[in-house]
């Protein structure tokens, strides 16, 4: 659907050039949600806007559905626009039109019958649940209703792609899951492909499929989402996961577990199917040890189980030993060293 | 007091009537040639949707040679262009020539600075829209910056009230005609009063008139 082929972008601000982009490979297909994750200026921005032609890159191409971008006429360039609704962190929504104004805009640019462009606005506002808004003015709607409204106008031309920009970076928690409960929808019903940034990571764990990080203009991981969350290769991407999953109880609490005279802990990581397993109760019992769950977490990651837990043992230390090469073969084990912490 | 006020009521009341023609015809003509100019301005600055750095400092420079000059002295500078142009001088329709360059390149200045306050980010989603040039102009620039743009606008017919009255002293006619040769002249203080007061009464009409508007199109 879209593949960037070593794409690179480079500003000349000045004197001083920056490489926003750099050699960028990925293909996202059809039907996906598709999520870029990245700190502020890692180049994401720029990447997305590579899609809609907004920016141009500097070196390789973007292809949207097999048609090399930069091959394209501006009035061509228009069109493909079309094929392509895009939504904002700050909304950017027309402040002389009202919410029906803003939604028939884009219908008006590609010059669609009046009488046509009221019935498809009207079907739009009920997709997003705005419908006795239609004749208020922006400056009155909240920020989620903004950015409904901002969605019901990006797919006001039934685009194939929708792409987000932040789209839910201004808005506070309960928002910002609506917001994505929508996105997830339009997915869903319309099957339209879906291209987003976001600095969260809570929003890739929340609806995307896959996942790519950015660094310095530069993908440096990327896959499925479950994959990534699960057993990230890079420091980065460690970061993100650790902004939604803490995985270490605080130096406090360690310290406490310490002065108690605390065992080895070790982390246990569970996947999938062996997450509803009772596998830690049954190969404990087996070994005549006890388990003590000091810290941890379960989490659904693309209707998957993900556990996390962080345990130590008491009994025997030979029996311990044959516990944990046990579980070993069943789930991820490793010794943690709390010393640092 | 020597006025006799009989006769001279008529004299007001078309002394009034020149000087909003010259505001009301200026204001039109400087509007169109100023929102045009100020449009080009904008849509040439750097990083803008018609980018281009030539026609953006050929503009700049004439609308920064031209606004500063004091509109007395650029009245009789043009009057060579005045006289080719429209054919004399004197006369209201002789004023509303330079009135109408001076407010033009006013206006542009107006128009450009309520441009370059729209959020970008509004063009930017136009843009994305598929709109190409010539609609983000109709469709994103104009109707957004509207009502600034009239509260702009009023400013300039404000001091065009007063433009009129300084051409009025090299025979454009108008209440500053009236003002200078009956009341200053002849130090009939009467008369300058009531034509001040005239002035007072148009400059808040206007004022008046651009609030009320600019307030229906912002809505607050």
């Amino acid at each position: 659907m879209i593949t960037f082929k070593d794409v690179s972008k480079t500003f000349t601000i000045g004197k001083r050039e920056v490489h926003a982009v750099r050699n960028v490979n990925l293909t996202i297909e059809e039907g996906e949600i598709f999520g870029i994750i990245g700190f502020s200026g890692a180049g994401k921005s720029t990447l997305l806007r590579l899609v809609n032609v907004l920016e141009n890159p500097t070196a390789g191409a973007v292809e949207v559905q097999g048609v090399d971008l930069a091959s394209l006429r501006p009035t061509e360039v228009r069109k493909v626009r079309r094929r392509i609704g895009m939504i904002f962190q700050n909304f950017n929504l027309l402040t002389s039109r009202t919410v029906a104004g803003n939604v028939a805009y884009p219908l008006k640019l590609a010059k669609m019958p009046r009488a046509k462009i009221k019935e498809r606005v009207e079907e739009l506002l009920r997709f997003v649940g705005l419908s006795d808004k239609a004749k208020d003015y922006p400056e009155q709607l909240s920020g989620g209703q903004k950015q409904r409204v901002g969605i019901a106008r990006a797919l006001a031309t039934s685009p194939d792609i929708l792409i987000c920009d932040e789209a839910t970076s201004a808005l506070d928690p309960d928002t910002t899951g609506e917001i994505l409960r929508l996105l997830k929808k339009v997915n869903k019903e319309f099957g339209i492909t879906i291209l987003l940034i976001t600095h969260e990571m809570h929003v890739i764990q929340s609806i995307c499929d896959k996942v790519a990080v950015m660094e310095d203009g530069e993908v440096i991981e990327s896959g499925g989402v479950f994959d990534t969350f699960t057993s990230p290769a890079h420091q980065t991407t460690k970061r993100f996961i650790r902004s939604v999953q803490q995985d270490l109880p605080s130096p406090s609490l360690l310290d406490e577990w310490r002065q108690k005279g605390g065992k080895q802990l070790y982390r246990i990581i569970f996947k999938g199917e062996v997450a509803s397993d009772p596998v830690l109760s049954r190969v404990t019992r087996k070994h005549d040890i006890d388990v003590n769950i000091v810290y941890g977490s379960v989490q659904e990651i693309q209707a998957k189980f993900y556990g996390n837990l962080l345990v130590s043992f008491d009994g025997d230390v030979g029996k311990t030993a044959n516990a944990v090469e046990e579980l070993n073969e069943i789930v991820q084990i490793e010794e943690v060293d709390v010393t640092w912490a | 007091m020597g006025v006799d006020w009989q006769t001279f009521w008529p004299r007001i009341v078309e002394a009034t009537g020149q000087t909003i023609l010259m505001v009301a015809v200026t204001l039109v003509i400087g509007s169109i040639f100023g929102i045009i100019i100020g449009l080009l301005l904008f849509v040439t600055r750097k990083g803008n949707i018609l980018e281009n750095a030539f026609l953006y400092q050929i503009i700049n420079f004439l609308i920064n040679i031209i606004r500063p000059i004091p509109f007395i002295i650029f009245l009789v500078a043009i009057s060579p262009l005045t006289r080719e142009v429209i054919g004399t001088t004197i006369g209201t329709w002789a004023a509303i020539f330079p009135m109408s360059i001076a407010a033009a390149f006013s206006i542009a200045r107006v128009v450009e600075n309520n441009f370059i306050s729209i959020d970008p980010g509004v063009i930017e989603a136009a843009k994305a829209m598929g709109a190409s040039p010539l609609q983000i102009i109709y469709t994103i620039l104009i109707p957004e910056a509207l009502g600034p743009l009239v509260l702009g606008l009023t400013f300039i017919t404000i001091s065009l009230i007063d433009f009129s009255a300084m051409a009025g002293t090299v025979g454009g006619g108008g209440l500053g005609h009236v003002a200078m040769t009956y009341g200053y002249q002849r130090f009939d203080t009467s008369v300058m009063i009531v034509t001040v007061v005239i002035l007072i009464v148009l400059v808040q009409l206007a004022q008046w008139v651009g609030n009320t508007l600019s307030r229906k199109i912002l809505r607050r």
